[in-house]
């Protein structure tokens, strides 16, 4: 068993002539040459090999800065790390501090300089426990160990407001005892499984996050983790071999909190939910279900999607069929677990998928980034990985008994928190798709008018409270498409808001016949005074894609606007900052009738008089406050 | 195997770690080349046991000083 990257597939042949040619390409196409290898399945070696390129070209631009801090040698993480990033469209730096002396370093001048946005804290059991004691004493030290843990954890958030991972420990330290560990309480081996198990809790209480190497390493054996060789050579605890998968999993963490994970599972029908093909063998030759291996492997990954959809994950169809054939199954055959209500975009026909994953994209209001797509056939996924590079394409094995554990190896769904949003997005977008598709495909004019008066809308506004922060925090981290400014917050930052007298905030909630669709938008303004007048700068912009097409953005503003005139602003000045994800609100603020107020850097800036501003009569909701 | 076949086993991997080539001889030394540092010789000793499917001791990595040594050592344990 070893840390190999199993789902990416295999580097290119001509590796080393791409990795060369990056260097003359202009800026843009560089970054995503980069990124295009970064998603294969690059040994040590190579890793390092891309890592100095990306560096060598990349050095100067704005970036996610990680300072990893811990009690051994952690410089040849750092590339694995910055590659696993790449992989995720996201630029970091590691800043790396001195070998052992992580306190020190944390209220180092070093770090302050760097303002580090992530702290990966990686220490060793031997480093925060001690040594093996098997004459010692009853468990009492865990406890102390833990509260040592939490005021560093304690200092570093208050030097450095910036979000914490905590490594669990990594179990190297040999049983003395054996099956029956537990029972001595100072043995090393007992104590770091006790720590870690307390760790879970202490980091849940506190808001850090874990990188659960312990949790890897009963995956992937010990020895793919921990050389004791190297420990000895190079005070290496993780093993530069399992470098590139270390990489992948803080990226996975890093990438939680910026929004880049991936919302939704499209997934291809025959020979990857049934065995056999509908077209052909009809819905009694299928195999699925109960009674044999093989039908029970592909009900394995119905269960698995549908555990993914409990918990926020949106699921597809994307398959090459006759739609009404492709339907049959889910709607006759007793066996299948998944049904039509659980998926949010459904495309059977014979397009190919490229075009029809654009399409669910589209449907579903997602980027095309935020799609992984599992398919059997090797031809498909080629097809895909060619033409939309964005789409995560794992290379699921032959054996379908394997595919969900394949799934879930690859991390692509990497989640820090749940909320009650998540829990019901999947029946959310589901019903979407009974009302006909709202958003995407909706009927034109006077019918769109008509069907969103039909529902029964309700936008009801606060400010930021306490018990909203959890979903505000995430809304402002992971939408990228109606995100006018694309500034992200961290929770205290975002808790400190709450007290400021000088902004306005307002969490927007909407109901509707249908249901609720919970915290949808999220607005965020500063008061400053201008020419002697007071105004308001809308910071921060960002809706939901769930409830676009609904004139949910023209009720906001005109809360934004009579709250802004409470506060005894003049005018609302609109910030509008490309992306590259966000073109969708680049006329956001001439439609709802802002003028130009002219462009600073990388930002346009838009300006709304309030006393000339009414709201429209014909909103179709009712806006409150509540 | 030979340690001259040894050696020109070894060229790609060199290749393969530094990113270009590097003229092998016996009595190259880590010296000798750039960015030869810990991290790439440990990157070097992960491509050999991959490529020739052995485990080198700590011992025999400390045994090696020249380009020389590290083909002796292949050729004595390859088996392919």
């Amino acid at each position: 068993m070893t840390a190999d990257r199993h789902w990416l597939p295999a580097p290119p042949a001509d590796f080393s002539a791409r990795l060369a040619a990056i260097e003359a390409l202009p800026e843009a196409q560089a970054w995503d040459a980069l990124t295009a290898l970064s998603r294969t399945r690059l040994d040590p070696a190579r890793t390092s090999r891309l890592d100095r390129v990306l560096q060598r070209r990349f050095r100067d631009r704005e970036a996610h800065n990680l300072a990893l801090l811990g009690s051994s040698t952690l410089s040849h993480l750092a590339a694995g790390i910055r590659v696993g990033a790449l992989r995720r469209d996201v630029r970091l730096t590691v800043f790396e501090g001195p070998y052992g002396r992580y306190r020190e370093a944390i209220d180092g001048e070093a770090l302050r300089a760097v303002r580090p946005d992530t702290l990966l804290l990686a220490l060793d059991a031997a480093d925060l426990l001690g040594p093996n004691d098997p004459a010692g004493p009853e468990a009492g030290d865990i406890g102390e160990a833990l509260d040592r843990l939490k005021q560093v954890w304690a200092g570093a958030r208050a030097l450095h407001r910036c979000a914490l991972i905590q490594q669990t420990l990594l179990p190297t330290a040999l049983p003395l005892l054996g099956g029956n560990e537990h029972r001595m309480p100072g043995s090393l081996a007992a104590r770091t499984t006790r720590f870690n198990a307390a760790l879970r809790d202490a980091a849940a209480a506190e808001g850090v996050d874990l990188l659960a190497l312990d949790d890897a390493v009963s995956r992937h054996g010990l020895e793919a983790w921990h050389d004791p060789a190297l420990w000895l050579r190079a005070r290496q605890a993780v093993t530069p071999a399992a470098g590139p998968l270390y990489g992948d999993l803080v990226a996975r963490l890093v990438g939680a909190r910026l929004g880049r994970s991936a919302k939704a599972l499209v997934l291809d029908l025959d020979d990857t939910l049934w065995g056999g093909t509908i077209g052909e063998d009809g819905l009694s030759g299928i195999v699925v279900g109960q009674g044999s291996a093989l039908g029970e492997s592909f009900l394995a990954l119905q269960a698995y999607a549908r555990d993914l959809s409990r918990r926020g994950i949106v699921l597809a169809i994307c398959s090459k069929n006759d739609p009404e054939t492709a339907r049959l199954p889910f709607a006759e055959h007793p066996d299948m677990l998944l049904r039509l209500p659980d998926f949010g975009a459904f495309a059977a026909n014979w397009d190919d998928k490229a075009t029809n994953l654009r399409r669910i994209a589209q449907e579903l209001g997602l980027g095309l980034d935020a799609l992984v797509f599992v398919d059997d056939n090797p031809f498909e996924r080629a097809l895909v990985r060619e033409n939309l590079p964005m789409v995560a394409v794992p290379e699921v094995p032959e054996e379908p008994a394997l595919v969900a554990r394949c799934l879930s190896d690859a991390g692509y769904f990497e989640a820090a928190t749940l909320t009650d949003e998540d829990r019901f997005r999947a029946q959310a977008y589901a019903r979407r798709i009974g009302t006909g598709g709202l958003a995407a495909t909706g009927p034109a004019g006077a019918d769109l008018a008509r069907t969103l008066a039909g529902l029964g809308m309700r936008l009801s506004w606060r400010s930021f409270d306490a018990v909203g922060l959890p979903r505000i925090v995430q809304l402002v981290n992971k939408t990228n498409q109606f995100n006018l400014t694309t500034r992200r917050l961290r929770e205290a930052e975002a808790a400190a808001l709450i007290d400021d007298p000088d902004t306005l905030t307002l969490q927007l909630r909407l109901t509707d016949r249908l249901g609720d669709n919970g915290v949808i938008a999220v607005v965020i303004g500063r008061l400053a005074e201008r020419d002697l007048d007071v105004e308001l700068a809308i910071e921060t912009w960002l809706m939901s894609c769930r409830v676009l097409g609904r004139r949910v953005e023209e009720g906001t503003l005109a809360v934004l606007a009579a709250q802004a005139a409470r506060r005894g602003a003049r005018r609302l000045v609109g910030l509008y900052r490309p992306s590259g994800r966000n073109g969708m609100v680049a006329d956001l603020y001439p439609r709802l009738g802002f003028t130009t107020d002219g462009e600073g850097e990388g930002e346009e800036r838009w300006v709304l008089d309030l006393a000339a501003y009414t709201p429209p009569g014909d909103l179709p909701m009712v806006v409150e406050a509540g | 195997m030979t340690e001259e076949a040894a050696l020109a086993a070894l060229a790609p991997l060199f290749e393969e770690v530094f990113g270009e080539p590097v003229p092998l001889t016996p009595d190259l030394t880590a010296e000798d080349v750039e960015g030869w540092d810990s991290t790439r010789m440990i990157e070097l000793i992960i491509a050999v046991e991959a490529r020739f499917r052995l485990k080198l001791t700590t011992r025999e990595v400390d045994g090696l000083a020249t380009v020389g040594d590290f083909a002796a050592l292949v050729a004595r344990k390859a088996t392919r």
